[in-house]
């Protein structure tokens, strides 16, 4: 697979700020990848986010795009035409007083054809199952299905990646969930790159590979699977570990042999059937 | 509550009148007053107001509605009419008492201005009334491109325009939310005179201005992510497209504004 994504000693320094935000990254994402990116706050997810798409410019270093300096610009438009975001205040990023119209303003400002907009608006609002809402006004939906909304008006302008920054944060749990279903579906079934940036760990149990970053720098890097068992150095990044890695840790600690890589619920469950299961 | 306002007082409907091009609507409610303003004869009159009716008729808008918008001119139509009875000078003097004299032409003025202003309000409420915000701006976009050669911003201008628009019920919203708050630590927004109630008033407008500011900063790196830049290239989803009824109905007020000056000229 390609790389769609990668940074070169990506150092940032935010105005007037002393020390840098960003302490020279240096990362590479394949196409196609569901990878979220885990920190507690402060930690410079965030920041990195806003570098994907040329919403930050590298203070030193680089991002390149599918090969594109993001910091030229003169492939502005193209780099995010190809890497999408969606941003965690969903008010805040709705442009029109309808929905289908939201979902065009991206398309629209590509300048592609209307009879393609319409049919682009259409497909991208039944991805995120909400064509039946089209002619609504946001301001009446709920939180989730304005986030929804949002990733549609991102989705019709088919980007190769797509970059969601705590787009949950604002959620209650329904919404967290269709919004989490949403994305993990595109990546899934549409091969869309997603990188989704999160300080929940729940959030990142689907994901191929996770990546906990802490202090501008990134601590660890591998599957949910290898992270989430290495429950003291998480901790140590004032991070937490899923609900079932701490059940399985604290009955191992009282001399249980339970597996920390059963991490989804299901997994989890079954594992302690196998261990309790048959004692009656 | 707060959230119950509508706004721009548009009435939906599926009439003749409401499937207009919004740049028909437009352009008819500038002939129509162009019309009004050109008539100064019985006959004129009697055709503008006609115009208007059949508008109305074929809306569906209820007369109510058009009447309870023109209730809060009631005092600038009375003003102007009692100035124009008082200080028309004419020939057939009606009363004489004191230094007031009243003429039969201050009395035609009066009724005459008072029907020009109130038909005036009432022609451009139908077009409020019958077309939805968001296409009034589209349509004076669409009607003002020609402006852009002389550099004048048009497409931002209408961008700012539906941005607020959208944004409107967002922030009536919040105001509400931030009263709540101000409330529950004791503000008290109802009572004292005017000033104690305008001071009141600011906990309320610091806190809104300050996310007013902090949204459009986020909105504006949110459009620029999807790669907005100004109105070049940009197309439109949804493209103004003018029927056969929009000409027909532009035909109908041209023949008005003829028909108006022809009477004027001949003195009907």
């Amino acid at each position: 697979m390609s790389t769609i994504i990668k940074t070169e000693k990506l150092v940032y320094t935010y105005e007037g700020a002393e020390a840098p935000t960003l302490r020279g990254l240096d990362l590479e994402i394949e196409e196609g990848t569901f990878v979220a990116v885990l920190g507690h706050n402060g930690s410079g997810k965030s920041t990195l986010a806003k570098h994907l798409n040329g919403i930050l410019i590298p203070t030193s270093g680089r991002v390149l795009v599918d090969g594109m300096d993001t910091a030229e610009e003169q492939n502005l438009l193209a780099v995010r035409h190809t890497v999408g975001m969606v941003f965690q205040n969903p008010d805040n990023q709705i442009v029109a007083n309808v929905v289908e119209d939201d979902v065009a303003f991206g398309p629209e400002n590509l300048g592609i054809e209307p009879r393609e907009i319409r049919r682009r608006v259409d497909d991208a609002l039944t991805s995120v199952q909400m064509y039946e809402y089209r002619n609504h006004a946001p301001h009446l939906l709920s939180g989730g299905q304005k986030q929804r909304v949002a990733i549609a008006g991102i989705l019709a302008m088919k980007p190769r990646c797509i970059v969601l920054d705590e787009p949950t944060a604002m959620l209650d749990p329904v919404g967290r969930g269709e919004v989490l279903d949403t994305i993990t579906r595109l990546n899934r079934q549409e091969g869309i790159t997603v990188i989704l940036v999160t300080h929940h760990m729940e959030e990142c149990i689907g994901a191929d590979r996770l990546l906990v970053m802490s202090e501008g720098s990134i601590l660890m890097d591998g599957s949910p699977r290898e992270l989430f068992p290495r429950v003291e150095e998480m901790e140590a990044a004032h991070l937490g570990v899923p609900d079932t890695t701490r059940l399985m840790y604290a009955l191992n600690r009282e001399g249980y042999q339970l597996p920390l890589e059963a991490i989804t619920t299901e997994e989890c469950a079954q594992a302690l059937l196998r261990a309790f299961g048959h004692k009656e | 509550m707060l959230k119950d306002i509508t706004l721009g007082q548009y009435y939906p409907g599926d009439t003749l009148v409401h499937r207009l091009d919004p740049r028909t609507k437009l352009i008819l409610t500038l002939i129509y007053i162009a019309a009004l303003f050109t008539a100064i004869v019985y006959a004129g009159y009697a055709l503008v107001v006609l115009f208007l009716a059949v508008s109305i008729l074929l809306s569906r808008i209820r007369l109510r509605n058009i009447l309870s918008g023109l209730k809060p001119l009631i005092i600038i139509v009375l003003i102007t009419g009692i100035l124009n009875l008082f200080y028309t000078k004419g020939e057939h003097l009606l009363v004489h008492f004191w230094r007031i004299s009243i003429y039969w032409e201050g009395v035609e003025t009066a009724i005459f201005m008072a029907l020009r202003i109130m038909l005036l309000i009432a022609g451009t409420l139908l077009l409020t009334y019958t077309t939805s915000p968001l296409q009034l701006t589209d349509g004076l976009e669409s009607l003002l491109n020609p402006l852009k050669k002389i550099r004048v911003p048009v497409h931002e201008l209408a961008m700012m325009m539906s941005i607020a628009l959208r944004f409107i019920p967002t922030l009536i919203e919040e105001t509400d939310k931030i009263m709540s708050a101000q409330r529950a630590r004791g503000a008290d927004f109802e009572t004292g005179g005017l000033i104690a109630k305008a001071k009141a008033m600011l906990p309320l407008l610091i806190p809104l201005f300050v996310s007013a500011f902090r949204r459009a900063d986020e909105l504006a790196t949110a459009m620029e992510s999807r790669c907005y830049h100004g109105g070049e290239g940009r197309t439109r989803m949804k493209q103004l497209s003018m029927a056969r009824r929009d000409w027909i109905a532009l035909a109908v007020g041209v023949l008005l504004l003829a028909l108006v000056i022809l009477f004027r000229r001949l003195g009907i």
